[in-house]
């Protein structure tokens, strides 16, 4: 097999991963209005035992405590709902990260470097390393009301990379061939698919926030009460939030040491610093924001959905519409 | 079961400044008409320090960041400044007004981060002072009641109180990680003795923030230290000739306002050859993958030659100075005979690849004409693998000089060197100049290749191309004593940031008394700054190790539940 026919091969196995996703995304949808429709059945049965443990939750909750929430609703041990759709949903998304795994390896091998060194590799990386965090932390504790998210967004970043930044598998020019392209590269797309899961888990929890404020819209949407109190989404958030700080925190210090040696300056302003260094601060004040007197909370979780969205910004639009010493996209 | 949710989860936010338990800025509320000038003085270092202010001001870092790479900057690209002021001239002013072409030298970006560091040092000293006196201290005092904790255990034990907290005390201490002390409450009225251990672990979170925080200090110190410090030197050198380090000897200079010429360690370097490597596949038809750069160090006072490479990503280091290979391109061997058939000029004339192709823009002055003759100034591309179009136009499609060919215009009256103002040599000041045309009033063109003389039109005289085109390399010269402590602090705080999130702070305490009946009961304690997942997992440790424990009895009335996993 030639190295182009491999890179086809490639292809073709990212093209696999995005269908398995895809079907999990449904599968993952499907298990949560499931779950509501258990929820409705047994919720009468459960009052009682909710409201104990909304007596317990009141105590320690402290300023969730003040409006009764339906969260204690939904920790009540589930015992056999049907979960099908969550079976198919796992293995389908443990299918599609394999694919993609094998797919990126094979990219590799394809181009003979690295296989993250332009966008479309990027998202590729990107995808895999946000769909494995989540099946990491599924290990852990049981988190599979983000499989939709984190499916859903992986697959849209698959279709972008596909359709929009797809360049065929070739090797590098010289100021990328330094180990920093599998370090510095490699930690920033890490930290990215870190974020990734994160901020569903954000928006999850500022959606929630909003449904038990009483907000309108939000009110058809039950499958919402089955996904953890806020305030666990809040700490899964956090945790995930921090590995991804350190970790950019890494990628702009490793940043600078390669653009020392490739550039002769280790910190330039070039559009891609000026946004990472953005995203730092943003994720900063996040973090310092979680233990600032009212603004953690709800405040704290916009910082994600801000933080992220420069996280996105930095990956596309810097490498498309900024002409830097970044624009690796590969495409002109 | 749903393994996130878990029992008694205190809404308590675990960031990098949990330790903080009272905010400066916040307790006490401002006295406005009373305060006199110190007053006011405290009050403003007070709220500057607050976590409040600190996280505006981190919110302003942000937004003001970005304008940068949205609008060209003077630092980055002088040239794209001159362009956008070009095309927008009323706009332009006014954003150049407010500093927004160099947005990060520009006082309002200083003053938002210079600001920013004076709160974190306010905020960061005092507990700096705290933390020295919390790491001498002991654990806090076993409190009396339990229930209110997050995290907790309880059973009977047939060992006596004495036993159960020597073996939770020795347990706690063999893992090294806690700080723990024995006690005992007397008896008293009904109440038998209480035995207590008071266990803390996790002083290395407070330390690893404050030492986080402390070397961005650092950083912002060693960074402005580098800009005071460091030089930069651009030169241009073609094969087989070389440079010294000294300043009259580079194209550009730019200097810290403490640079001292002594610092220039004065070395020659001469370029003995250069390559470069194209990709020839289809797919990534001539991308560069290769340039190399072989050069001869000459030490400082003669002494002992070396030869070394530079490649990109690969510098060469001489004396603390890095010597970076930042560009190259062809610089052809031109002569010029004017029309008394005198050498004008003679000599190498470096082109800017202005493509991937290297079709490269050059400018080829000719002053030194015989008397009476008018100046003459060539401008035109070299093209290293030239192909000519059927409608005449040339352009080059392939970066490596297979078929090299300079393409020129000619010019001829004064090229305005005389007038004593400093020129772009590689820009032709065609103010006082006439384009020469042919007889068909097109401009006349000079098409040579390498190892050929053509004469210029209007007998001008002739020009003659070298057979070898020498190539060149712009060589970057940077010396900053920073650098070491710039890496330094910036591997400190990442360090230091690392430790902060992932070390969990934790308080463990025990009670345990004999009850009237027989037995010993045994009730242990878990606290953590912020949420700790581990937490139960670390009280229950602790239980493990109470010796002589009777089997739970079925207990529907205990309101707390061991951690689900």
């Amino acid at each position: 097999m030639t190295l182009a026919q491999l890179g086809e091969v490639s292809t073709t196995l990212v093209w696999g991963a995005l269908a398995s996703l895809t079907i999990a995304l449904v599968a993952f949808a499907v298990d949560l209005a499931r779950r509501t429709d258990v929820r409705a059945e047994h919720r009468s049965k459960a009052v009682s035992t909710a409201a104990q443990r909304e007596l317990v939750g009141a105590v320690t909750a402290g300023a969730s405590a003040a409006t009764p929430t339906p969260s204690a609703v939904a920790e009540p041990v589930e015992t056999t709902p049907r979960r099908r759709a969550a079976g198919i949903a796992m293995s389908t998304t443990t299918l599609g990260a394999f694919l993609l795994l094998v797919g990126i390896v094979t990219r590799g091998i394809a181009a003979g470097r690295t296989p993250w060194a332009n966008m479309y590799e990027f998202t590729l990386v990107g995808s895999f390393v946000a769909v494995t965090v989540f099946l990491i932390v599924n290990r852990l504790r049981d988190v599979q009301f983000l499989g939709a998210f984190v499916t859903g967004l992986a697959a849209v970043f698959l279709t972008m990379g596909l359709n929009v930044f797809y360049i065929a598998a070739m090797g590098v020019q010289p100021a990328l061939q330094s180990y920093w392209l599998v370090l510095h590269v490699g930690v920033a797309i890490t930290a990215a698919g870190v974020f990734t899961v994160a901020f569903t888990a954000s928006v999850l929890q500022l959606l929630r926030t909003a449904r038990d404020a009483g907000s309108g819209w939000l009110g058809t949407w039950h499958w919402l009460d089955r996904v953890p109190a806020p305030a666990n989404l809040e700490a899964l958030s956090f945790r995930l939030n921090a590995v991804g700080f350190v970790l950019w925190t890494f990628t702009i210090i490793g940043g600078s040491i390669w653009a020392e040696h490739a550039w002769g300056r280790y910190w330039g302003w070039d559009p891609k610093e000026v946004w990472s260094f953005v995203i730092w601060v943003v994720y900063a004040g996040y973090l310092h924001a979680r233990t600032t007197r009212g603004w953690s909370g709800t405040r704290a979780a916009w910082f994600v959905v801000v933080g992220f969205a420069c996280v996105i910004w930095n990956f596309t639009g810097v490498n498309l519409v900024f002409n830097g010493k970044h624009s690796y996209s590969g495409l002109n | 079961m749903s393994g996130l949710t878990r029992k008694n989860t205190r809404y308590a936010p675990a960031g990098i400044d949990d330790a903080m338990t009272s905010d400066p800025g916040e307790a006490p509320e401002p006295q406005l008409p009373t305060l006199g000038a110190r007053g006011w003085a405290r009050w403003t270092w007070r709220q500057l320090t607050s976590m409040r202010v600190a996280l505006l001001l981190l919110m302003l870092l942000a937004v003001a960041a970005v304008p940068g790479s949205v609008l060209p900057q003077r630092g980055q690209d002088p040239a794209k400044v001159l362009t956008y002021l070009g095309e927008h001239p009323t706009s332009g002013k006014w954003l150049d007004r407010l500093g927004l072409f160099g947005v990060y030298t520009s006082p309002w970006f200083s003053a938002i981060y210079l600001l920013l560091f004076v709160s974190l040092i306010g905020c960061i000293l005092p507990r700096v002072a705290a933390h020295l006196r919390n790491l001498r201290g002991r654990p806090p005092r076993t409190p009396s009641r339990f229930a209110r904790f997050p995290a907790l255990a309880s059973g009977t034990s047939t060992a006596s109180p004495d036993d159960v907290a020597d073996a939770v005390a020795a347990a706690l201490r063999r893992r090294r990680l806690f700080r723990v002390d024995v006690g005992a409450e007397p008896a008293k009225d009904a109440r038998p003795e209480i035995r207590t251990v008071a266990a803390e672990r996790g002083y290395l979170r407070e330390t690893g923030n404050l030492v986080f925080h402390i070397a961005l200090v650092g950083l912002l110190i060693s960074v402005a230290s580098g800009q005071l410090l460091h030089y930069r030197g651009q030169a241009l050198v073609t094969q087989g000739r070389g440079f010294a380090n000294a300043v009259v000897d580079y194209d550009t200079f730019d200097k810290g306002a403490w640079f001292r010429p002594e610092s220039l360690s004065p070395f020659s370097l001469t370029l003995d050859d250069f390559s470069s490597e194209f990709a020839t596949d289809a797919v990534a038809f001539a991308q560069s993958r290769d340039f190399t750069a072989s050069v001869t160090v000459t030490p400082a006072g003669g002494g002992t030659t070396s030869q070394h490479t530079i490649k990109v990503n690969h510098p060469l280091e001489i004396d603390g100075a890095k010597i970076y290979l930042q560009g190259n391109g062809f610089a052809p061997e031109v002569t010029v005979k004017d029309a008394d058939g005198q050498v004008a000029f003679a000599g190498r004339v470096p082109f800017i690849p202005e493509d991937t192709m290297y079709t490269s823009r050059g400018v080829i002055k000719v002053p030194d004409v015989s008397a009476g003759l008018e100046q003459i100034g060539l401008t035109g591309y070299f093209l290293p693998t030239a192909q000519i179009d059927d409608d005449g136009s040339a352009r080059s499609v392939f970066p490596q000089p297979t078929n090299p060919m300079l393409v020129l215009q000619v010019w001829t009256g004064d090229l305005g060197l005389d007038d004593g103002v400093p020129q772009n040599v590689y820009q032709l000041d065609t103010a006082n100049m006439t384009a020469v045309t042919g007889d068909d009033g097109v401009r006349a063109q000079v098409i040579v290749k390498p190892g050929e003389t053509v004469d210029l039109p209007d007998g001008l005289g002739t020009l003659t191309l070298g057979a070898d085109v020498p190539r060149y390399v712009a060589l970057d010269l940077r010396y900053d004593p920073s650098l070491a402590w710039v890496l330094t602090f910036a591997l400190l705080a990442l360090a230091g940031l690392g430790v902060s999130l992932f070390t969990p702070r934790r308080r463990v305490w025990l009670r345990t008394w004999a009850l009237p009946d027989g037995g010993t009961h045994v009730e242990l304690a878990g606290l953590a700054r912020g949420d700790d997942t581990g937490l139960q997992g670390e009280v229950d440790r602790a239980f493990a190790a109470v010796p002589g424990l009777r089997p739970p009895p079925d207990d529907d009335a205990d309101n707390y539940q061991e951690d689900p996993r």
